[in-house]
């Protein structure tokens, strides 16, 4: 039987040289990589003119899976690089996907600075409550109580709330979904893609080896279940609200506002410099 | 347009920070990011007025790991970038240097060295992080680093920190310190002819078969920027030539790390610069570098005037250690003197390259730097 190679429908997207990649079976990351890909492709994006950048962490590869310029940064950093990407060439659609603890504890302080600065980033936070690819730490999104390697009684530590630290920092635009949610994930990516200023969108990924189990969560299937049980779609809600807990998951989008981006102001404060010398 | 220039060809009074600030104009370097700090801030504050007048791009960044970073990126995208700090900041950069050295950014940074360590001296000169210049950042690695000693150094080194960070794809550090920094000096801005610019050698070959860390023939790979089209991968993991990680592999960390050091190393003749005054017949050599060298010149020529044969072998590159200079100095001479702003840095190179000869040493600390006349007594106790 002659078997004959089909091509991926996405194949132009992503690279094969660097497949498989690294994730467990029945990781979200896969999930976030697929919904960003259909995004691209509904929008017939110009990969030629974007730069995908990520820290370090299982979601952190995802920049050497995507067929478009790409940079995997030192851990928590992604955000300033993409800083001086963006702004030594403001043409560029400049992503960042990375994950809660590079982007939210050891890169912390350039998430605010870049959302305070409103400058066009946009920012694919995987958040999977811990440090997967070190064998599950604690980190800045871990629930209350939940268990880790570093929390063997249970966490003590209040969790950020990421969307309210995005809105309440200077984003644009603001979401949260679950990687059940990849319709809407999708359209939440789309429309990010075509605003300007600093845009964030939270997906809450499985980490079914390392995190789930600890937690009660056998499987995969059980990690969706409880993402189907608990999430309520709670559009344009108060995101200081919306919490995560057992129980329920806040989902939605949280923000969406227009406000002129950094790049746009630096470079009209850069043409009203040159006018002004031009009457000299 | 502006009429504004960017080259500000002439005669000029102006700092050390300042003309270290023109340098990087001069160099063409359109992207600065850095953070404020005592005694490098000039250098922020002049091109946050300079670099907007041609479109430039000057950003403050919340932080020096950011600064860093944001200079990684404006250059993969293609800008010649500097950030500027002091000790407190250089020891933050650290990390982010080396990644500037794992994927090869072209990139100046400029280190106004204060009196440390922690927060130290902020307004008072030292040389206490030439050694971290070289061995900062963990992994092993080639640096580039220069020393400059006056003013139209500050500029002149600027200018050749970018041309050298340019040509081998490495971070070049411009080693400056409080002194050379906030001193007043006259400094002549050549004209755009005599400017030595050079830019990073792009791919020579189609975007599907570029692979972006293949080196030339002088092992520095051609450099495709972001936007180009040629749609590449970087990575701070060991990498192969392709760009994708390789991190199980001894072949490609031992292929890759020997390269980042050997770029540099079997460059160094072409790299290293050094000032030699009346070292031929030289009893005493004074191994000198940054501000510290002025005052060594001075002895020197004190000490001839006494009939002492004693020369300067002044050290313009720090790393690559011009090691060949130095051995050959030390040939004839009987004794070397290092004068140094620390507690004995380069002097421990200097002894591993002179093997036999012995070495003085004098070190200063936490005031100004050294006088023409503490220099004189050590070459006068060493006659």
């Amino acid at each position: 039987m002659v078997q004959q190679e089909m091509a991926h429908p996405f194949e132009k997207y992503l690279r094969a040289e660097m497949m498989p990649h690294i994730w467990c079976p029945g990781c979200g990351n896969g999930i976030v990589l697929n919904s960003f890909v259909h995004a691209l492709d509904e929008l017939n994006m110009d990969l030629d003119k974007m730069a995908v950048i990520s820290g370090i962490g299982c979601i952190g590869r995802t920049a050497g899976y995507v067929n478009t310029d790409s940079f995997h940064t030192t851990h928590g950093r992604s955000i300033a690089f993409a800083t001086g990407v963006k702004l030594a060439n403001p043409e560029l659609e400049v992503v960042v996907i990375s994950g809660d603890g590079d982007l939210f504890a050891i890169g912390g302080n350039h998430f605010i600075h870049a959302a305070r600065r409103n400058i066009g980033l946009k920012v694919i936070c995987a958040n999977n409550f811990n440090y997967g690819m070190t064998g599950g730490q604690q980190g800045p999104t871990t629930p209350l109580e939940a268990s880790t390697t570093t929390t063997p009684y249970g966490n003590i530590e209040h969790p950020f709330n990421l969307v309210h630290l995005a809105a309440a920092s200077g984003a644009t635009y603001v979401a949260r979904w679950t990687a059940l949610h990849v319709r809407r994930l999708t359209q939440s990516i789309k429309k990010m893609l075509q605003k300007e200023g600093f845009c964030f969108i939270e997906v809450i990924t499985p980490c079914p080896e390392i995190f789930a189990r600890r937690n009660k969560m056998r499987t995969p299937l059980e990690v969706m279940e409880w993402y189907k049980r608990a999430s309520v779609v709670e559009n344009f809600s108060d995101p200081s609200r919306a919490e995560i807990t057992p129980q329920r998951i806040v989902v939605g989008e949280f923000l969406d506002i227009e406000r002129v981006s950094y790049e746009k102001l630096l470079h009209e404060k850069i043409s009203q410099i040159n006018e002004k010398t031009m009457d000299w | 347009m502006s009429k504004k220039k960017a080259l500000l060809t002439g005669a000029h009074f102006m700092n050390g920070d300042i003309a270290c600030a023109e340098g990087a104009i001069a160099a063409g370097c359109r992207f600065f990011g850095g953070y404020p700090i005592t005694p490098a801030t000039e250098i922020a504050e002049h091109l946050s007025e300079r670099m907007p007048e041609f479109g430039g791009i000057y950003i403050q960044m919340e932080d020096e790991i950011a600064s860093i970073a944001a200079v990684i990126g404006a250059s993969y995208a293609g800008l010649k970038a500097m950030t500027a700090t002091s000790g407190p900041g250089f020891s933050l950069m650290q990390e982010n240097i080396g990644l500037a050295i794992m994927t090869e950014t072209p990139c100046v940074i400029v280190d106004i060295m204060r009196g440390g360590p922690s927060t130290g001296q902020p307004t008072m000169p030292g040389q206490q992080d030439v050694m971290q210049a070289k061995w900062g950042s963990h992994g092993d690695y080639g640096i580039i680093a220069l020393a400059p000693a006056s003013v139209q150094e500050m500029f002149d080194l600027t200018v050749e920190a970018f041309a050298l960070s340019e040509t081998y794809r490495v971070p070049t550090l411009l080693m400056g310190d409080e002194v050379v920094g906030h001193m007043w000096e006259k400094v002549v801005i050549p004209p755009a002819s005599n400017i030595n610019i050079v830019n990073r050698k792009k791919p020579h070959v189609s975007p599907d078969k570029y692979e972006p860390f293949k080196p030339d023939d002088d092992l520095v790979p051609p450099m495709a920027c972001f936007g180009e089209g040629y749609r590449f991968h970087a990575t701070g993991l060991t990498h192969n030539e392709k760009g994708y990680p390789k991190t199980q592999s001894s072949e490609v960390q031992t292929k890759l790390v020997k390269r980042l050091c050997e770029k540099i190393s079997r460059n160094a003749d072409k790299i290293i610069k050094v000032e030699e005054v009346m070292v031929d017949d030289a009893d005493i050599v004074v191994v000198a570098y940054g501000i510290v060298a002025r005052a060594a010149l001075s002895a020197v020529r004190k000490a001839r005037e006494a009939g002492i044969k004693a020369g300067l072998l002044r050290l313009v590159t720090l790393w690559p250690f011009p090691e060949e200079h130095v051995a050959r100095a030390a040939k004839h001479a009987k004794t070397m003197v290092v004068p140094e702003m620390n507690c004995g840095q380069m002097v421990r190179e200097v002894e591993r390259v002179v093997r036999t000869t012995p070495v003085a040493f004098l070190s200063k600390l936490g005031e100004d730097p050294h006088t023409p006349n503490e220099i004189l007594e050590v070459i006068r106790r060493n006659v």
